[in-house]
């Protein structure tokens, strides 16, 4: 509890909090503050911002300020989704590997090695371009989610590892605990607060990486997304006509998500992290 | 008051360090300190009630105390730790003079903390972390002072103060914990707490995991520590009574939250006149032959909660030799035989039922 | 004291890691523990002992040799529950013995899952409540306590009293008494004595400590480097030391030992 009081004494926290905060503002809330809508033309293409249509409008002349709530969201529910795949994933693997160790934890280890070697921006694009119309917003999360996984499997399995060499795992061991009980009861809880520092950057990690394959192209059919509306503006001439309106907006928002998830990261490390804190 | 200026013995003389002629100013001066926790019930628990002593330039002073008795929360008391639940009622720190008790963490941090006294901690060989070389974590003290300090001049100073403790720097500073003995791993944390050169180390327990040979070579690096005036005096901790006599020059034995009795090491060890005293240096074990037959003095029990105030001596319930008053009338520290102590018949032959060695 | 085996070791050693990097923690060791029998295992810090101690646990497997418990080898029984339900351990750090997630008391009650019969939800508090005060510990100060409010001494009770609960025929008994102050350790030591002559138990106590080794014991093993340089009776090890470790480490005991001693003859020595 006293560590909570302590982070909320850390200026970059409450500044990436507060940016974090506003973004989901923006997304969850904005829609009760104006008129979201991205199905109709309100006016014609590439309109300057003006006090109807707050950041203009895009190259089919929809609202942009709509098309970004809408973008947003979809960014938020692809970091959030991968985030929580990766996590799981990771944890799971990575626990387990390091408290069992042996020959588990070094086919594991390949395993989440291999993984870590496998580009994953490359194994997206080819997944994306060989599913062309399956693409949905869901499934790139899935993707993104089931490549970066192995990055917290790498950062829990260390720990786990040298929470196994704990007496009180030995002492649960003797008492009867199964191995899952073990990692479960034992193991999991002093990892608690690691492991939700591991799925803020999952998160941001999920949230770069898909507005860049949307950039390229690659993104989702069903959706509009942060990275589409970037794609958008790029394949429409947006940036040779100096319509900035049609891409800077989308651009400063993935940049205060990802900044914003990252400040709140290295502050909690700052906080929870005993070898910073000794 | 304090103890008149310590006399060291003769035999002690050879293995500790040179005494400096005793400078009369005081280094570290504890009043009348009380200390408490505030439990999650919202209990009060005064881990410390009313410690005073005081500790002169080049001296060493002993704390022993069982298990609970208040010797770590002292600690943190006296170095101004008070980080909740630890709280501070009332009496007063001063180091050089200054009063710390009124610091703020940070300022406490700043301006005493490593540089005026510094606490090799307790346990501080199990919670190393595991993942850092040692030359990272002795950096961090040195930064935490200087943070303008470079990468360069930090590694000249941790080589030339880990070689001057005796370790081999270069293997040393490169190694992670694990893979250290338990001796070599104090002797780093004891190197990385007296960095800076503070005046005062407080050695909480710093012996109370190691073999008797290790123990050795630890306190030894202690006193080579003293003669070479990176450190100026020490407050030791320590739950074993009779490591004391090749340690310090005076003890205070601890019980419940206080002082119960307080005097040179001779007086003390050989000499004591508290029941609770006696009994610790009475239940030694000692692998001399002979000694498996003797039935060390056992004491049931544990100390009493100190979450509301205690009519009589706080010994009283598991004194071998209580006498009916005892659990009603206070006990006061008094002058008996040239030291402190708590005991109302620390005067009389009663005490000397316990323990025996006289 | 039976000439029942309980354990035997052949030849037993433990390696940790490969090639160049290995550490032998513990190097062809040999020895029998006899029933009902308190054996010392003494060594300064890194000798081996409490690897040497797991394995008798069955939380190590010896790289090489052949260890049996009760005359057979110790996997025999495949399901190691059944191992600890005869063959239970107090280890070293009491710190780092209990989660910090949960309170000591429901920590203490997860003992009672290795009974093949599990007891009723109200007689597994009334035998917690025994087993804290067979170890001193007022039930109601330790109530909704989590490990990190009580104090080391305690937590060491707490392991005790875990083994009172749980009554096996062996335990491991890894420096128990590290955290108490002098008084309570002789107290902690009758209490051991106790169970071995109540439930006839056989200890095998592991420490750094030789006074305390030599008080408590029958027998005496002095480790060093993952071998055992020097065992018997503990009157002769003392006596007689055979090994140069012995000797150091019997020189090595501070002189205010010898010196207490010969100021007087202890009053309780005449009991
Ligand atoms: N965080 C806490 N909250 C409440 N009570 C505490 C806390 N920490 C310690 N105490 C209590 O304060 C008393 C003194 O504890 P302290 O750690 O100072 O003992 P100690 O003499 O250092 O013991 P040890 O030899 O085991 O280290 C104990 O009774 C303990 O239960
Ligand atoms: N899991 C492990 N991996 C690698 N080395 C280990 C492991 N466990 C123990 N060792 C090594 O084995 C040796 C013996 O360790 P052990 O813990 O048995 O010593 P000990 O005699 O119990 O010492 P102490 O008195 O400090 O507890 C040490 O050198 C240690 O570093
Ligand atoms: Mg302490
Ligand atoms: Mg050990």
């Amino acid at each position: 509890m006293q560590l909570v009081k302590g982070l909320f004494k850390i200026p970059a926290f409450l500044l990436g909090l507060f940016l974090f905060a506003a973004t989901l503002a923006l997304a969850f809330l904005g829609p009760l503050v104006f008129h979201v809508d991205v199905s109709t033309r309100v006016g014609d293409p590439y309109m300057a911002p003006s006090a109807a249509h707050w950041l203009g409008t895009d190259h089919l002349g929809v609202d942009m300020l709509s098309m970004l709530v809408m973008g947003l969201r979809a960014s938020l529910y692809v970091g959030f989704l991968a985030g929580v795949v990766a996590t799981i994933v990771g944890t799971l693997i990575g626990v387990y590997g390091g408290y069992k160790g042996g020959l588990l934890d070094d086919i594991l280890t390949v395993l989440t090695n291999l993984f870590l070697v496998i580009p994953t921006l490359i194994v997206l694009i080819l997944l994306s371009s060989s599913m062309d119309k399956g693409r949905s917003l869901t499934l790139i999360a899935l993707i993104i989610g089931g490549t970066t996984w192995t990055w917290s499997a790498r950062a829990v399995r260390a720990q786990s590892s040298s929470l196994r060499a704990r007496d009180h795992v030995a002492l649960a061991r003797i008492n009867g605990f199964s191995t899952l009980e073990i990692v479960l009861e034992q193991i999991l809880p002093y990892l608690l607060s690691y492991i939700f520092m591991v799925f803020i950057l999952q998160t941001a990690t999920a949230i770069l990486t898909e507005a860049t394959i949307s950039m390229l192209g690659l993104g989702p059919y069903d959706s509009i997304s942060l990275g589409k509306i970037l794609n958008d503006a790029k394949t429409n001439e947006a940036l040779i006509g100096g319509k900035w309106w049609a891409f800077m907006p989308a651009m400063v928002l993935v940049t205060v998500i990802a900044f914003s998830l990252y400040v709140i990261n290295t502050a909690m490390e700052g906080v929870f992290n005993p070898r910073l804190r000794k | 008051m304090t103890v008149s200026a310590p006399v060291r013995p003769l035999e002690q003389a050879a293995s500790g360090p040179t005494p400096k002629p005793a400078k009369s100013n005081a280094v570290l001066e504890v009043e009348d300190l009380r200390v408490h926790y505030v439990t999650r019930f919202g209990h009060k628990i005064q881990a410390v009630d009313g410690v005073s002593f005081s500790l002169k330039q080049g001296e060493i002073l002993g704390i022993a105390g069982e298990s609970g008795c208040g010797k770590t929360t002292l600690v943190s008391g006296c170095m101004g730790l008070y980080i909740p639940p630890l709280f501070h009622t009332s009496g007063d720190v001063r180091i050089d003079g200054k009063s710390i008790v009124g610091m703020t963490l940070e300022q406490n941090r700043k301006e005493v903390l490593g540089q005026k006294i510094a606490m090799i901690p307790q346990g501080a060989l199990n919670s190393l972390n595991p993942t850092r070389k040692i030359k990272d974590m002795a950096a961090d003290m040195i930064l935490s002072h200087d943070e303008s300090a470079d990468k360069k001049s930090i590694n000249d100073r941790l080589r030339e103060r880990f070689t001057r403790i005796g370790l081999d720097a270069d293997h040393v500073l490169n190694s992670y914990p694990v893979e250290l003995p338990a001796g070599t791993k104090q002797r780093c944390v004891i190197g990385i707490s007296t960095l800076l050169n503070p005046k005062v180390v407080v050695a909480d327990e710093p012996t109370s995991a190691l073999d008797v040979s290790t123990q050795k070579a630890v306190i030894k690096l202690l006193f080579e520590l003293m003669d070479q005036e990176i450190i100026s005096s020490m407050l030791f901790i320590t739950h074993e009574l009779p490591l004391l006599r090749h340690v310090s020059s005076s003890i205070a034995v601890m019980y419940a939250g206080e002082f119960v009795e307080y005097g040179t090491t001779e007086q003390v060890i050989f000499e004591g006149r508290q029941p609770y005293s006696r009994a610790l240096m009475g239940s030694m074990l000692s692998a001399e032959p002979g000694q498996k037959s003797r039935k060390p003095v056992a004491i049931e029990g544990a100390p009493p909660k100190l979450d509301k105030p205690i009519p009589g001596c706080r010994f009283a319930e598991r004194c071998p030799v209580a006498q009916p008053d005892c659990r009603t009338t206070e006990q006061v520290l008094r002058i008996v035989a040239g030291r402190q102590v708590r005991c109302k018949y620390a005067d009389t032959e009663v005490v000397e039922q316990v323990g025996g060695g006289l | 004291m039976t000439d029942a085996l309980k354990f035997q070791a052949k030849n037993i050693s433990r390696v940790f890691g490969h090639g160049k990097k290995s550490v032998t923690a513990v190097d062809n060791v040999t020895f029998e523990i006899r029933d009902r029998e308190i054996i010392s295992l003494v060594g300064q810090s890194g000798c081996g002992k409490t690897v040497l101690a797991k394995m008798l646990l069955r939380l190590e497997t010896p790289t090489s040799g052949e260890l049996l418990f009760n005359g057979k080898p110790i996997t025999a029984t495949g399901d190691p529950r059944n191992h600890w339900r005869q063959v239970q351990a107090v280890f070293q750090d009491p710190f780092s013995c209990f989660n910090q997630f949960f309170t000591i008391r429901s920590q203490l009650k997860s003992s009672f899952r290795l009974f093949e019969t599990k007891p009723s939800p109200g007689e597994i508090e009334e035998r917690v409540d025994q087993a804290l005060l067979a170890v001193n510990i007022k039930p109601k100060e330790v109530e909704g306590k989590y490990p990190f409010e009580l104090s080391g001494g305690q937590m060491q009770r707490m392991l005790l009293a875990r083994i009172f609960i749980l009554k096996p025929q062996v335990l491991i008994a890894d420096e128990p008494t590290s955290m108490v102050d002098a008084c309570s350790r002789a107290s902690i030591l009758d209490y051991l004595l106790k169970l071995k002559e109540e439930l006839s138990m056989t200890i095998v106590f592991v420490t750094h400590d030789i006074g305390l080794a030599y008080y408590i014991s029958d027998s005496l093993y002095i480790m060093h480097k993952g071998k055992m340089v020097d065992r018997g009776a503990p009157d002769d090890v003392i006596k007689h030391p055979t090994s140069d470790v012995t000797k150091q480490l019997l020189e090595d005991i501070p002189d205010v030992h010898r010196q207490w001693i010969a100021r007087g003859t202890p009053v309780h020595a005449a009991e």
